[in-house]
């Protein structure tokens, strides 16, 4: 039991050590205020415990302190709010040019899927010291995929994508773990992010990939019919979708949207809900008729078509290249 | 259950004033109900306690070997359901509140006594609905009812134990309603606000988050029914509803129930504080408005909840925000109780020991509350054990310590017998180290990374859960020994003076126990609370007397 003991966890992104900085910080400002509580409290119970004859001597209060000890915390409690935002904010910032990955949770196991078309079950094998960027969407109820070494945590939602990015730092297999409780088997719910060399990874990378992820998604898209009006040429009844990802859209009802993930998601299961203005919410609903394997290959077509999309259009470029298809790789299915 | 006999032999009583059953459950004094509700909390608590043993027990080792998966997350799903909205919600208010309300601001009772007495009736209803939940398959998806896990794919009694918590709800409601007008209406003549016990303040602050904050869940559970039973959409995004928008609406109402629990407590151990050094509060006015300031800011921090759900970053910048605007009231709170302390003249007897122990945990509680409202690090520790540790160092270290400190308090007067004061500080030292040993090593288990709610566990996680179940049994000892001496005390216990303390207030200028109408005449108040520099007074022997 106690060969295995350790007090502190794995330190493995880039986000890791800020979030420890935070904590050591915060760990030493309230070590000092509960010391500064705890030894007032003896001190005083001590010294003043009761004894005959010495009565308590009544004291009604004392503005300037009160001031001082509303305002004092107040402003370490700032510094403390400060910090913990710019750490939040860079960890849930991607940086343009990440890697991605396509998540899909369910009840009780973690598919994931390359941009480069390599398919894995609980398992996510990443290079060290590149930025991997996840793209999530639950098939049932509410997950959340956290990795304690990378320190990074994100709910993974039915019916929209949230995304979560990473950047590991140090070669090694790291708990992943479903965070938010999704039924009987949620602490079964686990898996291993695997981070390699470089070289290691490029060696596993070349093994079993069906083609690039957007590949996928441009023969979904031919093959539901979606290219009969979402011409290359903007003849079509729809709008183009050449180097649509990632820009402002005008829709009909005067308001702007940026194309991202959730957008594109969001037009194919519910074309009426905003539409492109200059044309009619003539498109049906492909709600029910694509699965979310397909919808993340539908969206990182639509990605690869644009500039914006960055990742979509390297891979895509890359990954033709490798037409040797080959089952689903690490499919090591847990319980 | 025998009620003692009235310890000065023929002085009447609310306690001998009648016998039997129907007595007690007809009754609408305000001090009998207290009692009614005292044996109904104390049931739930002991039931809750059943189901963490059986957690803690669980978890002695990394594989799922004591119970089946589906049942600990029953376990875990029911102690969380039961402690908070069957024991810690209904703790001091509808106990301590109940009896001490009317009597600390010199009325006969609470302004509505048949409410207060229907309110019982819904807490029993809304308790036996929840018994039968459980005792018929109980519910799994975590007393937080996330969606659309719990409307769309668990198959256990979800609307079952919604209704319950639903009635019990109104019970809940009714309490903060008459607590609200009592304060307002029925005061002595001479008791100002600015006269008032900060025991009342508290309630007053409390009752405004049960009237306002009540509603929401209940209104919560009839869209969750409704989705569950009609398959409208609300909350499920397959029939075209927002998941987020049920966490939003719950933690709208969860997170005040915090204060639902706390801020009574704190206005337990300030009347504590105040007899046991002998003074008169520290910042009488900065502590009484910051319970109001905690009342208010705590319906603005819910999202902090949801960091990692999907809220916008800039929602989630807000919500960090307010939460630390929270914290300075309740930090000003622990500042002045310790100034009290300043100079005073102080005895240790068992309700000051829990109120230290109070003191301790709930610093500890409210400065880990300062690492979750830090965004960057919530990130990390959120639905990790980190948040079990630090909710049950304000809910259980806080609040439930506050609630033993004042039961120890007001025992003589509720029963009219002493405690045995020996084995009371006994219990004081065992349920404080029982508590840090069982939930400070879930702090550093949450920051490693395990996360809550799990039934099996990595193999290094298992040192700091066995410590936290050895500190459970221990706590749960503590726990057992007050509810044995204080059931010994009401048959063998000594007679209570009417004021064994010579504690200021008017609740103690009254007999012990006191009559049915609580004072003989009304009683006229001329003086501040906390007047022990009167009451210390060599020249005097008592001070003017109401009754």
């Amino acid at each position: 039991m106690f060969d295995n003991f350790p007090l502190w966890p794995d330190r493995a992104s880039s986000t890791a050590g800020n979030v420890d900085a935070l904590y050591i910080f915060l760990l030493i400002v309230s070590g000092l205020m509960t010391l500064l509580i705890f030894a007032a409290v003896v001190y005083f119970a001590a010294r003043y415990r009761r004894r005959p004859g010495v009565p308590a001597e009544q004291i009604e209060g004392s503005i300037p302190l009160e001031l001082t000890w509303s305002i004092i915390p107040l402003g370490v409690f700032l510094v403390i709010f400060a910090w913990g935002a710019v750490v939040y904010f860079k960890s849930r910032t991607p940086p343009r040019d990440a890697t991605e990955v396509y998540v899909v949770a369910k009840q009780w196991m973690w598919k994931l899927e390359h941009a480069e078309g390599q398919r894995e079950i609980n398992e996510l094998h990443v290079p060290v010291g590149r930025d991997v960027k996840l793209i999530m969407t639950s098939q049932d109820v509410i997950h959340s995929f956290y990795v304690p070494a990378f320190r990074m945590k994100q709910d993974v939602l039915p019916g929209r994508y949230t995304v979560e990015w990473f950047r590991a730092t140090k070669p090694g297999t790291y708990h992943l773990f479903c965070a938010e409780y999704c039924g009987t088997q949620h602490s079964g719910m686990i898996g291993s992010i695997i981070v390699m060399e470089p070289a290691q990874y490029e060696a596993w990378m070349s093994g079993g990939s069906t083609g690039p992820l957007s590949a996928t998604g441009e023969k979904i898209f031919a093959e539901l019919g979606c290219v009969t009006c979402h011409r290359a040429d903007s003849q079509g009844r729809g709008p183009s979708l050449q180097g649509v990802f990632g820009k402002p859209v005008l829709l009909e009802d005067g308001r702007t949207v940026t194309a991202d993930e959730n957008y594109v998601r969001e037009s194919i299961l519910d074309p009426g809900a905003k539409v492109v203005n200059g044309f009619k919410p003539v498109m049906p609903t492909f709600q029910g008729l694509v699965s979310e394997e397909q919808l993340n290959a539908l969206v990182a077509y639509v990605k690869s078509l644009s500039n914006a999309g960055s990742g979509g259009m390297k891979a895509n470029a890359a990954a033709v290249a490798v037409p040797n298809p080959a089952p689903v790789k690490g499919s090591q299915v847990n319980q | 259950m025998p009620m003692p006999n009235g310890p000065q032999g023929e002085r009447e009583n609310y306690l001998n004033k009648e016998y039997g059953a129907i007595s007690w459950l007809f009754t609408t004094d305000h001090k009998r109900i207290a009692l009614l509700y005292l044996m109904s909390i104390t049931f739930f608590f002991f039931i809750g306690g059943f189901f963490a043993l059986l957690i803690r027990l669980e978890l002695l080792t990394p594989v799922g070997d004591l119970v089946q998966a589906d049942t600990y997350n029953k376990l875990f799903t029911m102690h969380g359901m039961v402690m908070v909205f069957f024991f810690l919600i209904p703790s001091i208010p509808a106990v301590l509140g109940n009896f001490l309300v009317p009597m600390m601001i010199g009325a006969k009772d609470l302004a509505f006594p048949r409410i207060n007495l229907l309110s019982w009736y819904l807490y029993i209803i809304g308790g036996a609905m929840m018994l039968h939940c459980m005792l018929t398959g109980g519910v799994d998806t975590g007393w937080t009812f996330y969606t659309p896990f719990s409307t769309a794919f668990t198959n256990t009694k979800i609307v079952e134990a919604g209704l319950a918590i639903f009635v019990a709800g109104f019970s809940s409601i009714l309490t903060g309603l008459n607590f609200v007008v009592t304060i307002h209406r029925m005061r002595a003549p001479g008791m100002t606000w600015s006269r008032l016990p900060l025991f009342i303040w508290a309630h007053y602050a409390t009752s405004i988050i049960q009237i306002l904050g009540t509603p929401v869940i209940a209104i919560t559970i009839v869209l969750v029914a409704v989705e569950r039973t009609l398959h409208l959409g609300i909350f499920d995004p397959r029939l075209g509803g927002d998941p987020l928008l049920f966490q939003h609406l719950f933690w709208f109402y969860s997170h005040p129930a915090v204060y639902i629990m706390i801020l009574p407590s704190m206005g337990v151990v300030t009347e504590i504080f105040a007899c046991f050094s002998r003074k008169r509060i520290f910042g009488y006015s900065f502590v009484a408005l910051s319970s109001i300031a905690i009342a208010v800011f705590g319906f603005l921090v819910w999202a902090h909840h949801m960091f990692v759900a999907g809220i916008s970053v800039y929602a989630a910048l807000v919500f960090s925000l307010l939460s630390y605007a929270v914290a300075v009231p309740s930090a000003v709170k622990v500042f002045n109780w310790t100034a009290t302390l300043y100079k005073g003249s102080i005895r240790y007897d068992a309700p000051m020991l829990y109120a230290f122990g109070f003191l301790g945990l709930f610093t500890i509680g409210g400065l880990t509350g300062l690492f979750l409202a830090a965004l960057g690090i919530d990130v990390h520790v959120t639905d990790t054990y980190f948040v079990v540790a630090h909710f049950h160092y304000i809910m259980v270290g806080g609040a439930l310590m506050g609630y033993l400190g004042g039961l120890h308090f007001w025992w003589p007067k509720i029963s009219g017998r002493l405690y045995p004061e020996g084995w009371a500080r006994l219990a004081a030292l065992i349920v404080f180290l029982g508590f840090n040993l069982t939930f400070f090593p879930q702090f550093i288990l949450g920051y490693m990374g395990m996360p809550r709610r799990y039934y099996q566990y990595p193999q290094e996680f298992q040192v700091l859960n066995v410590l936290s179940t050895a500190g459970a049994t221990v706590l749960g000892v503590g726990y057992l020994l007050p509810m044995i001496y204080f059931l010994w005390s009401m048959r063998y216990g000594k007679p209570a003076p009417d004021n064994p303390w010579n504690a200021a207030g008017l609740e103690w200028q009254t007999s012990s126990p006191p009559t049915t109408f609580n004072f003989e005449h009304e009683p006229v108040v001329t003086w501040e609370a906390y007047n022990y520099e009167e009451l210390d007074a060599p020249h005097k022997e008592e001070v003017p007397v109401a009754r």
